[in-house]
């Protein structure tokens, strides 16, 4: 009966008028995923439009400064609009292009999916009208204008706790408003299925990509991979293709915000509980009654009560490790690697090179790490220059 | 028989919704007590939870409201306890599937069926995921209410004939919220439901006037009337039972 299960968790808790949306969504997806002209469509976009393959780069500086395992970071900052979020969003414009949909609606946090679901929508000839919550719109106002700019509609929501949890949420009600010419290209491996089969799927790439980068540079493959994790595209994407592969250690960095032991923190492996909210069965941040939490992270994009289903599953079945990583010591990796490497990473990529600071000087001088850089930084300088007390706006 | 049954008749049933604590619980059960006196045949209780993905601004905000004002699981069940000792007017719980599967499945509606509560509806509970809460609703005999939408077409006849209870029929597409017109050939799904089912079916979403209330009812068996009724006490908060009474008493008499 119940569809799209990691272990216990996934399924599709959504309303009713939104069950022939997401059954048209799998069939379409189930026969255009083995459709070639599909799938070379696809190819060329990630080839040509977003940049792809992306770089393997061995941080030679970082790993003799740290004086442990060999150091390599797949660049995914380096894609058109400066993200991982690019990969999903050209695999899931094009599907909805071929389903004969019209109008892409999103959600978005820091702005990075939300930009990138504008720009697919421009190369697409598509309307889009993106959910932002007013809180992030204030704190990412270039990228409002960047999205405004690219013909995309923002929408500040003031529901709730005016950030992404509420965009997510908006986003699902306009989708029950509007369904014929409208699909919902979610921006995480979260919510109902066929979602977080779908975006794991397009991300997947980046897993396949290390592997091959890897082998060809090395001959062998990583000791570990790590990853930040909110709702956890970028991680799966980079662990997809190596979960088979025993020997090698999947690490997902959630944002603990002000520690774990405070209210304040967004590390929902560490501090959430068994639920059901946003169309799937997952771990949550949520009080005793079930009530989701408020939670905070100085990221924006790891700033979600909730984790994608499989990894709920890796973590269950031990095949995945999650640790959190605090605000201060992703802002001391951020600006570490902007220092001793001259790459400025996203905030939220951050909290993994945090902890493979950490992890690299445990391990010996013939292991490697591969670190997935997520997204680029300029869009947190001026937030972690406030952070630092330099009073600075965009 | 189940006990929602009842509601279906004395002619076509009135139904409202009300958040519990909004503004408080004092409030809520004076409410109740006044649509019943007015006529409602069935209480709609909703269980506020933090983030209602199906519901429009109104009810949102008064989920916002009785959280706000600190009211617990716990408090609705004792509040449902007190209100069955002086009415017998079947009641359901309207809530998301995490206050249910947070609190414990099974010990949540054990405690519904000792309580007096006859069936649960949960928007975000499909068909595919009924599973989840069913075996329990059966152990317990409490109703696991089936929603139906404009969108359900293929899905209509599959539903209806396992639906229990009454089978509630969303009227448009959207969330929770007051519409100046309802354009859905909602009689041509009622016939689907009808070759399925003999449960009653009520419409809901959307409704807000007498003359709405009285459209629906003509195409079903009753009307279920949530923001309209939100709206009169975010307006007039402790006040808002004395314009209920007189709100449900305009409903049900158009729809009798």
């Amino acid at each position: 009966m119940s569809r799209g299960r990691f272990g216990i968790h996934g399924g599709q808790y959504i309303p009713e008028t939104l069950m022939n949306a997401v059954i048209e969504l799998e069939e379409a997806y189930n026969f255009y995923k083995n459709d070639p002209q599909f799938n070379k469509e696809l190819q060329e976009l990630f080839n040509e439009y977003a940049g792809r393959p992306s770089r393997l780069y061995f941080a030679q500086k970082m790993t003799k400064d740290l004086g442990g395992a060999k150091i390599y970071r797949k660049r995914e900052d380096l894609n058109h609009t400066g993200a991982h979020k690019i990969n999903n969003v050209l695999g899931q414009a094009l599907l909805a292009k071929k389903m004969g949909k019209t109008r892409l609606i999103a959600e978005t946090s820091a702005g990075q999916h939300g930009v990138a679901t504008a720009t697919a929508a421009a190369l697409m000839d598509m309307e889009c009208v993106v959910f932002m919550g007013k809180e992030d719109t204030i704190r990412q106002a270039l990228n409002v204008y960047r999205m405004k700019l690219l013909g995309a509609d923002v929408i500040p929501v003031t529901t709730g706790t005016a950030t992404l949890k509420d965009a997510v949420s908006e986003a699902m009600r306009e989708w029950t408003s509007r369904i014929s010419d409208t699909h919902y290209c979610l921006g995480s491996v979260m919510g109902p299925h066929p979602f977080p089969t779908i975006v794991r799927d397009f991300q997947s790439v980046i897993s396949k990509e290390i592997k091959q980068q890897i082998l060809e540079k090395e001959g062998r493959l990583p000791d570990a991979v790590l990853a930040c994790v909110g709702g956890g595209s970028n991680a799966i994407g980079s662990f997809y293709h190596f979960i088979d592969d025993k020997d090698v250690r999947l690490i997902g960095c959630e944002a603990a915000g002000r520690g774990v032991d405070t209210f304040e923190t967004a590390a929902t492996i560490a501090t959430g509980r068994l639920g059901i909210f946003h169309g799937m069965k997952s771990y949550f941040c949520q009080d005793d009654d079930g009530q989701i939490a408020p939670v905070y992270s100085i990221s924006a994009g790891l700033d979600y009560p909730g984790i994608g289903p499989e990894h709920a599953f890796l973590h269950d079945s031990g095949r995945a490790l999650y640790v959190p990583v605090t605000d201060e010591e992703a802002v001391e990796a951020f600006e570490y690697l902007s220092r001793t490497e001259g790459i400025i990473p996203a905030i939220e990529s951050a909290h993994a090179v945090a902890y493979a600071m950490k992890l690299a000087k445990e391990m010996t001088e013939d292991q490697i790490i591969v670190i997935t850089i997520s997204g680029r930084g300029d869009k947190d300088c001026a937030a972690i220059a406030r952070y630092r007390g330099e009073n600075i706006y965009e | 028989m189940s006990k929602i049954a009842k509601a279906f008749e004395k002619g076509k049933a009135f139904i409202p919704f009300i958040t519990c604590g909004d503004p408080d619980l004092e409030t809520t059960a004076a409410a109740v007590r006044a649509a019943v006196r007015a006529g409602a045949d069935l209480i709609e209780l909703g269980i506020p939870f933090s983030d209602p993905t199906a519901e429009g601004p109104v009810i949102q905000g008064a989920n916002l409201r009785a959280l706000n004002g600190g009211v617990r699981t716990e408090q609705i069940f004792e509040l449902v306890r007190s209100l069955r000792e002086e009415m017998g007017t079947p009641m359901v719980f309207m809530t998301y599937a995490n206050v249910v599967f947070s609190y414990g499945a099974e010990k949540f509606i054990e405690t519904c069926s000792r309580i007096g509560i006859d069936g649960l509806i949960l928007p975000d509970l499909p068909f595919e995921e009924k599973e989840e809460f069913l075996p329990f609703c059966r152990k317990y005999g409490v109703d696991l209410i089936s929603l139906i939408a404009p969108t359900s077409k293929d899905r209509i006849s599959m539903i209806a004939k396992e639906a229990e209870g009454f089978i509630y029929l969303v009227s448009s597409l959207g969330v929770t919220g007051t519409r100046s017109a309802i354009t859905t050939d909602l009689a041509s799904i009622v016939a689907v439901i009808r070759e399925n089912t003999d449960l009653p079916c009520a419409v809901g979403f959307g409704i807000s006037t007498p003359e709405q209330a009285r459209q629906m009812a003509d195409v079903s068996d009753g009307a279920i009337v949530g923001s309209a009724i939100i709206k009169l006490l975010e307006k007039y908060g402790k006040d808002a039972p004395d314009y209920i009474y007189e709100f449900v008493k305009s409903m049900k008499d158009a729809i009798r």
